[in-house]
């Protein structure tokens, strides 16, 4: 069996903080990440907010700050890389779609920014590709010519998702790129991962819409306080959640609304 | 066709009209209070003027002269006199240089526009420069270096730096020539363009370097702060390579502040030029302006204060017209009323979507700022 495209193992971070005067302090951020994604899987990380989903993501590009300290492995297709070399790995099989349209340049056209994209990804022709990648997410020739700030919330997260299929990587980190959108939106893009998956990619996707997001993906990795506590199989998020293993997934599956919205005390 | 030029230009003319009756304001105000404070300076005119040559007019000549310059009607009378010749374009008579003041102005002008220019130009290409180096290598020693030198900069006195580089140019390794805007007792067609750059270099080279250190260290904080921006994130996510990411994502936002704080800074780079035209003795607008300043020359200081209100006016103007050209999500209702281009429009006919993903469109929000 050949290695899995991603492997996670025993992920820490912190982040040095300088407090009063000369004092560093080592704030801990992520405890213990373990994540496994294969090519061809759609792998939803999931968790509340602040537990480390999207600290995950940067850290495997090796886009964390210079302040943060980093422990355990990220293998890629089995070979443990460090930051840096995780670092030139991005844009290069392994790209990030971002969460919200602030990720987009404020001072540079849709167009200039997308044709950028292609041609960073080596289209042959940049210009034609970024339009048609436009174009396939319903976004006209005349969004070209705007600003970021121009455009709707929902046409921003379609630029997102164009500039990152455009990338073609073999490896996509997904941070929260539904959030917030309507439903045939969310369902919309949640398929491209499906799409780009069943082509040969592993997708990771991060996200707290756990309901949306088990149409998808093959495995859940449930994850909490900077830790992944369980890994489940969708198939097990049914009925009241007696199929799940771990407490703390069956809470999280639980307190969903139309599951009975309970929120009990898990320790 | 007509029309439709007739509603792009209204919003255009209100926007300049707005403008125009700023100045106006303003002018008004710099005039009243200048004349206030000429009026009520100790020097006396007559005194000024005469010079060394007080003891050979008695006291009948001194009050001829006083007489022949209206100097003893109220300070009221005069100041309404002298708005009313303004109104038609007449400043009067500079008395150091028994010259119209609008002739003096012009002429001054054009020699210290030489000087301004090429120091503007010089601080903000260098400024704007070591800027986004030391921002795109914060924290290391080229980042320390700029910044010392910055600082160093920043807290030297224009006339202090001019006269170290008087010592060490022209006096101790004789280079550049020591004073003036062209060679001493040279005739006027004499007079080389290479003599004029020569002359030119100290002076300007001396009121660049004031102007450089805010334009290095406000370029190097718009550096650092874009570099830490999330657009920068994902370009580094699309392998983007360090130079990448500053030509294609950091420069158009550094470039903001910059423009905008060179422009404001006409207004510095006048005052500086007063003081480094004093040192270089370069007959420009800054070394008038001291002459008839200490010859109590009402007219032509009130003329340079309104020319210089004018002047700065105009630079601030145009800083913002290009800051909103760099960013387009400053407003500016002169630049918007050219624009013309995003101005709510309607939903755009989203296309029908490509195989294989059917992508229903969402209900776009009305305004152009909503994101």
């Amino acid at each position: 069996m050949t290695a899995p495209l991603l492997e996670v193992r025993g992920l820490e971070v912190d982040f040095l903080q300088y407090e009063r005067g000369l004092r560093r302090r080592a704030v801990p951020a992520l405890t213990g990440m373990d994540l496994t994604a294969r090519a061809g899987e759609v792998v939803a990380l999931v968790g509340a907010s602040g537990a480390g989903k999207s600290l995950l993501a940067h850290a495997v590009l090796g886009l964390l700050p210079p302040n943060a300290v980093e422990r355990g492995t990220v293998a890629v297709d089995g070979e443990p890389l460090s930051p840096e070399q995780r670092r030139r790995l991005a844009g290069h099989g392994t790209t990030l779609l971002p969460q919200s349209a602030s990720f987009l340049d404020p001072l540079s056209r849709i167009g200039r920014q997308v044709r950028r994209t292609a041609r960073l990804a080596g289209h042959a022709d940049p210009r034609r590709a970024a339009e048609q990648a436009l174009a396939e997410r319903g976004l006209g020739r005349e969004v070209l010519r705007r600003y970021p700030h121009e455009l709707s919330g929902g046409m921003a997260r379609r630029v997102l998702v164009a500039m990152a299929v455009l990338t073609r990587p073999r490896l996509l980190l997904a941070d929260e790129p539904t959030t917030g959108l309507p439903t045939d939106l969310v369902r919309t893009t949640l398929r491209e991962f499906r799409v780009l998956a069943d082509a040969g990619a592993a997708v990771v996707l991060v996200t707290h819409e756990l309901r949306a997001a088990l149409d998808v993906a093959d495995r859940v990795v449930i994850v909490r306080d900077g830790r992944t506590v369980d890994v489940a199989d969708p198939a097990g998020f049914t009925g009241d959640g007696a199929a799940l293993a771990h407490p703390y997934t069956r809470a999280l599956w639980q307190a969903l609304p139309g599951n009975g919205f309970r929120v009990p005390e898990v320790r | 066709m007509a029309v439709d030029l007739l509603t792009r230009a209204a919003p255009m003319l209100r926007a300049l009209t707005g403008r125009l009756v700023r100045l106006l304001l303003l002018l008004a105000a710099v005039a009243t209070a200048s004349f206030a404070l000429m009026a009520h300076s100790p020097v006396d005119p007559v005194d000024a003027y005469v010079g060394g040559d007080i003891a050979a007019i008695g006291p009948e000549q001194r009050a001829q002269i006083a007489e022949r310059w209206g100097l003893d009607d109220p300070p009221l009378e005069r100041f309404g006199a002298w708005l009313g010749n303004l109104v038609q374009g007449d400043l009067g008579r500079s008395l150091t240089f028994n010259a119209p003041v609008t002739e003096v102005i012009g002429e001054r002008f054009l020699t210290s526009l030489a000087l301004m220019a090429t120091a503007w130009v010089l601080s903000g290409l260098v400024g704007f420069g070591l800027g986004v180096l030391a921002g795109a290598r914060q924290g290391r020693l080229t980042d320390r270096v700029v910044c010392w030198w910055a600082y160093t900069l920043a807290s030297a006195p224009t006339f202090w730096v001019g006269l170290l580089l008087l010592y060490v140019f022209s006096v101790s390794l004789g280079w550049a020539p020591v004073c003036c805007a062209v060679p001493v007792g040279a005739l006027a067609e004499d007079v080389t363009l290479l003599d004029r750059v020569q002359h030119l270099v100290l002076p300007a080279l001396t009121l660049s370097i004031v102007g450089v250190a805010p334009v290095v260290l406000h370029t190097r904080h718009a550096v650092i702060h874009a570099l830490a921006g999330d657009h920068v994130a994902l370009a580094r996510a699309q392998g983007e390579s360090p130079t990448g990411v500053i030509v294609h994502r950091v420069l158009r936002h550094a470039a903001a502040p910059a423009v905008l704080l060179q422009f404001a800074a006409l207004g510095e780079l006048f005052g500086g030029s007063v003081l480094a035209e004093q040192v270089f003795s370069y007959p420009g607008l800054g070394a008038a302006t001291t002459a008839a300043a200490l010859g109590q020359d009402v007219p032509l200081l009130l003329g340079i204060a309104l020319f210089t209100t004018v002047f700065v006016f105009v630079g601030n103007q145009v800083g913002d017209l290009v800051h909103a050209r760099l960013d387009p999500r400053v407003v500016d209702d002169l630049v918007r009323a050219r624009r013309g281009r995003w101005r709510r429009d309607p939903d755009p006919d989203v296309l029908p979507a490509v195989e294989p993903l059917p992508v229903v469109p969402e209900p776009e929000p009305a305004g152009r700022g909503a994101r």
